[in-house]
Order: C-alpha cells, then sequence, then structure tokens
C-alpha cells in the first residue's frame, strides 16, 4: 500500500473508484509481479492465456466479449462491463458480496466462469432498480437502514429478491419443517435462507426487518 | 490461476471423446469446488470441458419404482423435487443441510459426489498433503485435526469426505451411473464408489480418467422416519463435524450412515442390526476401528450422542 499512501489525497474530480485503480496501478509498478498472471513460476504446462468468444445479456442488454478463459463471470462484470454494483469480498463462495440472478436465480459469480454463461441472462443489482426508481427491495433495505458499510449490499439484496422466489416456488430449506407442506415465510426461514450472504457490520437484523416488509407486501 | 483451453459438449458421447483427446481434462458443471481448487492452483487442468449443455438435468421414474437423477440435478432442484421430498426425505434433509442457496442453485448432483475434501492443509499450498502432491507427507496429522477423520484413516491421510448429499445417498443404496472415454457404460454402487485414503489419498473415487457421471440411481423407496442430522460450528453454511444419515422403521430396524468422519460416508451394514438396543450398541460397531487423534476423540462421543438424538426423534415421529 506505500504507492497508494505516497499519492496522498486526490485533488479534484476523482472518484473513489478512479482513486482506488490509480493506487492499484502503482502497486504493481512498485514491484509484486511473481503472480501477476496467476501463473507460478514452477507451472509444469506454461500454457499462454487462452482468449474465447462468449456473448450474454446483462440487464436486458446484450454483451459480446472475448475474454481469457479464466475470468469468472464476476470479473467480467466488473472489470470488462464496469458494472460494479457487484461485490468481490472472499473470491471464493463464502461471503455471498458477488451474488447475482442467473436465468432469475441467486448464483456466486465468483466461482462461474464468464464463458459458461453463453446466451444467459444475468441481472446484477443495477438492473434491479435505479436511484430513481428503486426495486421495492432496494427501498426496503433504505427504510431499514439494512446496512452500514454497504459492500455486502448489493449480493444481500440480489439473495433477498431470490430468496422470496424460492419459498413461493416451494423450495424447501434446512429449517422447514413439514417437508411435505409449503416453506412458512416467517422470521427462521429468512435468517436460514440469507446465511449465504455474510455482513461484517452486523445489520442482519435490519436486513431480515426489510426482507420482511417487501415479503408481507408481496404476499 | 492457470491458463486453459475450454469447449462446450452436448451430448455423453461427445464428453467422452473429448475426454478422451485431453488426457488430465477436468468436466466442469456447477463449478463450485473445481473453480474454486483452480483459483488457488491445488487443480491445474490444461482443459476444462463444460458438461452444462448435455441434457442430464431431468429427474425420472424407473422401471423398478425408484428415481434416476441427471448428473446435471442441481442441489436445490432435486431438493425441491416432490417424489424426493415425499419418499426419500433423508435426501432432500441432507441436501438443504449444505452449503448456502447460491451454491445449491449451482452445485450439481454428479459433482456434488466428486467433492473433494475441505481439510485446510489440502487447502494451504504451503503445508504437505499427500493428497494435493503425493509422496509430501500429511501435515494434518500431528497437526490441526479438529475437524478430521476418525475412522477408515492411513498413515497417509485424515481427510474427510465433505459432502452432505453422498451420506444420504449411501444410506439409500443410490447407484452411479457413467460413461467411460470408450463410450462404454456402467454402473457403480454408491458404497464402492469413494475410495479410503490408504497409501494413495489422490485417488478418491472409482473413476478412470476421463470417465463421466451421468445419473444417479435410487432404488424404490424403502419408507420409514427419514433423518439427517448434521452437527456442525455454526447453525448454518458449515460443513458437518458429524452428520447422521438415518431410516428408522417403526420395528425400529432401519439404516444408518455417518458423514465428518472418514475420507467417504460411513456405512457398517452389520452396525444396523443393533439399531433396537440403541445409539450406544450402534456406534460401537460402526467405530470399532476408529482411530482418532486427540483433537478430535471428541466426535466418537458426538456420533454416540447425535445417533441417541435421531433415534429418539424417530421414536417420537
Amino acid at each position: 500500500m506505500d504507492e497508494s499512501e505516497k499519492s496522498g489525497v486526490p485533488q479534484g474530480d476523482v472518484t473513489r473508484r478512479q482513486f482506488l485503480i490509480a493506487g492499484t496501478a502503482g502497486m504493481v509498478l512498485s514491484g509484486l509481479p511473481r503472480t501477476v498472471y496467476g501463473q507460478s513460476s514452477t507451472a509444469a504446462h506454461a500454457l499462454a492465456p487462452v482468449l474465447t468468444k462468449v456473448s450474454f445479456t446483462v440487464n436486458g442488454k446484450n454483451h459480446e466479449l472475448e475474454l481469457d478463459t479464466r475470468t469468472t463471470l464476476l470479473d467480467a462484470l466488473r472489470e470488462h462491463l464496469k458494472l460494479t454494483g457487484t461485490k468481490k469480498g472472499c473470491d471464493q463462495g463464502q461471503c455471498g458480496a458477488c451474488t447475482v440472478l442467473s436465468g432469475g436465480r441467486r448464483i456466486n459469480s465468483c466461482l462461474t466462469l464468464a464463458v459458461m454463461h453463453q446466451g444467459d441472462s444475468i441481472t446484477t443489482i443495477e438492473g434491479l432498480g435505479t436511484p430513481d426508481k428503486m426495486h421495492p427491495m432496494q427501498a426496503a433495505f433504505v427504510k431499514c437502514d439494512g446496512y452500514q458499510c454497504g459492500y455486502c449490499t448489493p449480493g444481500q439484496i440480489c439473495s433477498a429478491v431470490a430468496v422470496l422466489g424460492e419459498i413461493k416456488a416451494g423450495i424447501p430449506s434446512h429449517v422447514t419443517a413439514d417437508l411435505t407442506a409449503a416453506p412458512e415465510l416467517n422470521a427462521a426461514e429468512l435468517r436460514e435462507r440469507m446465511s449465504g450472504n455474510i455482513c461484517r457490520c452486523g445489520a442482519y437484523s435490519n436486513i431480515a426487518e426489510a426482507i420482511t416488509e417487501v415479503a408481507g407486501r408481496t404476499q | 490461476m492457470r491458463p486453459f483451453t475450454y469447449e462446450r459438449v452436448s451430448s455423453p458421447a461427445e464428453a467422452a471423446a473429448a475426454a478422451a483427446r485431453h488426457p488430465g481434462a477436468r468436466f466442469v458443471a456447477g463449478g463450485t469446488n473445481l473453480l474454486d481448487l483452480m483459483k488457488l492452483e491445488i487443480e491445474t487442468p490444461a482443459h476444462l470441458i463444460d458438461v452444462n449443455g448435455l441434457a442430464l438435468d431431468k429427474i425420472e421414474a424407473t422401471d423398478e419404482g425408484g428415481l434416476r437423477i441427471g448428473a446435471l440435478v442441481r442441489n436445490t432442484d432435486l431438493a425441491a423435487d416432490e417424489r424426493v421430498r415425499r419418499d426419500y426425505g433423508v435426501l432432500a434433509r441432507a441436501l438443504v443441510a449444505g452449503a448456502s442457496g447460491q451454491l445449491r442453485n449451482m452445485a450439481t448432483t454428479a459433482g456434488n459426489l466428486l467433492q473433494r475434501t475441505r481439510c485446510p492443509y489440502f487447502y494451504d499450498t504451503n503445508q504437505p498433503c499427500n493428497k494435493r502432491e503425493p509422496g509430501s507427507g500429511c501435515g494434518a496429522i500431528g497437526g490441526f485435526s479438529r475437524p478430521l477423520a476418525i475412522v477408515g484413516v492411513s498413515e497417509a491421510c485424515i481427510a474427510t469426505h465433505p459432502s452432505d448429499m453422498a451420506v444420504a445417498m449411501r444410506v439409500l443404496d443410490a447407484t452411479v451411473e457413467t460413461i467411460k472415454p470408450d463410450g462404454s457404460k456402467r454402473s457403480i454402487p454408491i458404497a464402492e464408489f469413494h475410495r479410503l485414503p490408504g497409501d494413495t489419498p489422490h485417488i478418491e473415487t472409482m473413476l478412470m480418467p476421463g470417465e463421466l457421471i451421468t445419473a444417479v440411481t435410487l432404488p424404490k423407496p424403502v419408507g420409514g422416519v427419514q433423518i439427517y442430522r448434521k452437527v456442525r460450528d455454526r447453525a448454518s453454511f458449515a460443513f458437518a463435524l458429524v452428520s447422521v444419515a438415518a431410516i428408522v422403521q417403526r420395528d425400529g430396524t432401519g439404516r444408518v450412515a455417518l458423514g465428518g468422519v472418514a475420507h467417504k460416508p460411513w456405512r457398517v451394514e452389520e452396525a444396523e442390526a443393533e439399531m433396537p438396543k440403541g445409539a450406544k450398541a450402534v456406534t460401537a460397531r460402526l467405530l470399532a476401528d476408529a482411530k482418532p487423534t486427540p483433537e478430535n476423540a471428541f466426535k466418537l462421543k458426538l456420533v454416540e450422542r447425535t445417533l441417541a438424538a435421531v433415534l429418539a426423534e424417530a421414536k417420537g415421529a
């Protein structure tokens, strides 16, 4: 972090994101290059990066991309399509910050390759609503204060929207008492179903409140 | 992650042919475990064969009165299937006890069986691990072994199989159907599918290189009270310290398999004769050859108590 600290407070119209990118570039120049392409120095089969074409729809808009086969759906969204609402938390499927909807189903975009989504229809937080026209779940999170730092929030909201759909579709959960009956929409069910989304600030009670409010309205 | 070439296939025969063309290739379906391991360079395939285009996502009734579950049926869809919820409750319960909603939407039936251990020494490439790097030794033996295996272990490896689903499949006597790279097909009983570590812990299943799972078949329903009880460090989204899959009949007879204790779902058919006598007698037979470490010896008692709770629940049902 030396270089970014040295560069100090940015001047003028520099966004937080641009500032972070500049800082990261400085870091690379200042030298960590050994694993820069993810290839360890002991690579037995030193294959060159492979590019592949893939096309899929994101928030209703079709995109054709040529990507390194290693690109995750998360990195394709953030780094290639500049849809930075979807967050990279753990990058190993444990935190849920990268949750998006693929064909209406919630998935961890960090644990799937972009090339595996040929022809798919992806919805990210940007596709659910806009600041002027928020999705009811986004509005409920604002109203109930369902966040603190906000980093996990896009994943929480995408996940929450899908959870209500899953309950409606009769998909059971670990806390569903009767497997042969329709699952209930209660606090225990919501908490269990949201367990793949971690909030380090601990805004869980407000998140649960926000989801409960939307659930009550759509029932 | 190491670079790799990638192709999509659209039939099991095409998948088999692709595997024959690319020795060392890996099939990818849900990708939730494989991608994670590729990022860490624990898995380093030079070629990926995407099998998601294979029409193996159906759950069909068999002539024998059971179910044939396509290899690509997602964990969510399997748990939600009406027939599974009604006739194979232990399987539905095991599925929803595993992972998170997001992961269950991606993870497939075949991929779940092929999950690799979550032993911390397997995941840490700075540590010795006979499973990751044969011959390098085992950091877990004499190390942090609390979550690891207590039975069926070897001098080379004390890793556990992480799946919940597989434990239910074992208690239900499922069969794994496959196609080999030469196009021939075979059926493998789940009891034989996963291997014990022995001195080759890197070979985890009976599958030959390039062999593809096409389906998992369940025999006709056996009824009974079906329970899956998972004990873990968190209430949700954590691997099992110990899990019990049980089918208990009205007369107290039944079947039981354990998760979180061995390199494969652990079932000892002879132990089931003791079921009417209670948890202590069954556990004594199930874990007769246990070799726990000082850190995980608590699992012996935990198995007995979890099984006691399961049998009590079955009695009250």
